[in-house]
């Protein structure tokens, strides 16, 4: 068992309270997830940079001087913004992926969280309460996020083991559910050369959506393929730079519910995650369909079925 | 009228003083305001007692029912009505997942649509929903009808045993040992009074009755219809 909460908003007022109205429905959502937490946070684009979210152990030490060496790496201006286990480094626009290799080699010891332009990632073991205290999750703003609480089934209660997954540039995977064929697929993507790190099994469903997306699929075809090459339960929810999509399995039993309004669409593992949400008593609210791409952008001309970048 | 908040006050001490009526009880009407999809909301009564609940509930409402009425005035989560063995219980939205499974008597009525395997190894429960079904429906069911007015998803009656299931929609698929059977001059009555208590206006010629092939489990004639 594990929650999901997703937030996506399409009123702009609403951007300053994301992290606010996120954080009620994921502590709503510790019962169903007490070992550890996490949350996807996008926040507004600046288009001068680029950024990474990374965590480490020993943050005193890992942290100490690694903008500068990053910078001295990648030949660019890079800061660096700890905020307790994590930190964000924001890198010149465009230069994330360079950025990642180079931490890599420089920095091993520090764990590369998300990368991208307006992505940020956070997550920890713990109750969710405790989780979104340590990072102050409540008092960030942005205009979509995802959060997860996990009750591990599959793996180990690590922070590695916890949600969101990032599966590419400003994208990110959140899953309820287990699967089954994760073994096999791991071995299959490895052989493929995809970096896959930890013996979890939702990691493998991020690595697969990848991989598919490195050999030319769009997100959309990367979620439609999953429902074939995936064995097992699985409730999915992504997000992208400019949108959230949410797919299920075919047998969907891993229980989702979902509102709509004027100011947002929000998904959650149960109605309860939802009931604070401003004008919820007069939202549209329905569950999603099994096996079915469902996806919402700013934009059109970032609907899922368009390659990224 | 009892008027209970489950924002003020706590989920245990609602169903202790909804278990603590009797037979005679004078206390027969309840209203729960601000259930906010809470769980396991008025589960195991066994009173004649008539439960309003304000707004939408989470999983197992008004589970292993008996003799009460559960009127819910929003949408219900999975499993509602589960293992029901009599009384009526009311949805006036949707209903999640698995609604009225393994329930052995009573009505459950839902008003909107009802998600993926209602009534789920049903055994004697009358369900009437007044949209759709979703898929694996009536799975492995028992005894009992299950009354679709919309449309019903893949795989109905998959497994079945015997129970009766009425579609007046289309049917996505038939599961295993599913078939499309007559319709009756006592299945027409049967539909016509479930129809008439649920509060649906559809006609009982306008449905398709369906049921077991009785190819797939050890027949034995006392079952039969």
């Amino acid at each position: 068992m594990c929650g999901i909460v997703g937030l996506f908003l399409k009123d702009k007022a609403l951007e300053p309270q994301l992290g606010a109205l996120l954080t009620d429905m994921l502590i709503t959502m510790t019962d169903r997830g007490p070992d550890s937490a996490g949350i996807a946070i996008y926040g507004n684009e600046d288009r001068a940079a680029s950024k990474l979210t990374v965590q480490a152990e020993d943050g005193d030490t890992a942290f100490d001087g690694l903008a500068d060496r990053l910078g001295a790496a990648i030949d660019g201006e890079v800061s660096l913004s700890r905020n307790d286990t994590h930190a964000v480094l924001t890198v010149p626009a465009g230069k994330a992926e360079a950025a990642r290799a180079a931490l890599r080699e420089i920095a091993p010891d520090v764990r590369i969280m998300s990368f991208g332009d307006t992505l940020e990632i956070y997550k920890e073991v713990g109750l969710p309460k405790d989780v979104a205290d340590r990072f102050g999750l409540s008092s960030m703003s942005g205009t979509h996020g995802i959060g997860h609480t996990r009750m591990a089934t599959e793996s180990a209660v690590t922070t590695l083991g916890a949600h969101p997954f990032n599966t590419g540039s400003d994208q990110c995977l959140v899953h309820n559910g287990s699967l089954s064929n994760h073994n096999s697929l791991r071995r299959k993507l490895q052989r493929e050369g995809i970096h896959i790190e930890t013996q979890n099994d939702t990691e493998v469903g991020a690595a697969y959506l990848t991989w598919k997306m490195q050999n030319g699929a769009t997100l959309g075809e990367a979620l439609e393929a999953s429902l074939d090459d995936l064995d097992g339960f699985f409730n999915f929810v992504v997000g992208t730079k400019d949108g959230f999509g949410v797919v299920r399995d075919p047998i969907a039993c891993k229980p989702a519910v979902m509102a709509e309004t004027d100011q947002y669409v929000a998904f959650g593992s149960e109605y309860r995650a939802l009931v604070n949400l401003p004008g919820i008593e007069n939202a549209r609210v329905w569950e999603p369909e099994p096996a079915t791409v469902y996806f919402w952008t700013h934009a059109e001309a970032s609907n899922p079925n368009k390659k990224a970048a | 009228m009892q008027t209970y908040d489950l924002q003020a006050n706590s989920l245990r001490e609602l169903n202790a003083a909804l278990h603590a009526q009797t037979a005679d009880t004078n206390q027969t009407a309840w209203e729960i305001v601000n259930p906010r999809g809470s769980h396991a909301i008025a589960v195991g009564l066994d009173a004649p007692i008539e439960v309003e609940v304000k707004g939408s509930t989470g999983y197992y409402c008004a589970g292993m029912n008996k003799q009460a009425t559960v009127h819910v005035h929003g949408s219900a989560g999975p499993g509602v009505a589960e293992n029901m063995m009599s009384g009526t219980v009311v949805i006036e939205g949707d209903a999640s997942q698995y609604a009225g499974a393994t329930g052995h008597g009573g009505l459950l009525v839902i008003k909107g649509n009802a998600s993926s395997r209602c009534g789920i190894s049903m055994k004697g429960i009358d369900i009437v929903v007044h949209g759709n079904v979703g898929h694996m429906s009536a799975f492995m069911a028992q005894s009992g009808n299950l009354v679709v007015c919309g449309d019903a998803g893949d795989a109905l009656g998959d497994s079945i045993y015997e129970a009766r299931l009425f579609v007046r929609g289309s049917v996505k698929s038939l599961g295993a040992d599913c078939i499309e059977k007559e319709m009756r001059p006592e299945h027409l009555d049967i539909l016509r009074d479930l129809l008439e208590r649920a509060g649906s206006d559809a006609k009982p010629e306008e449905f398709k009755r369906y049921g077991s092939a009785r190819q797939l489990y050890n027949f034995k004639v006392d079952n039969a219809y």
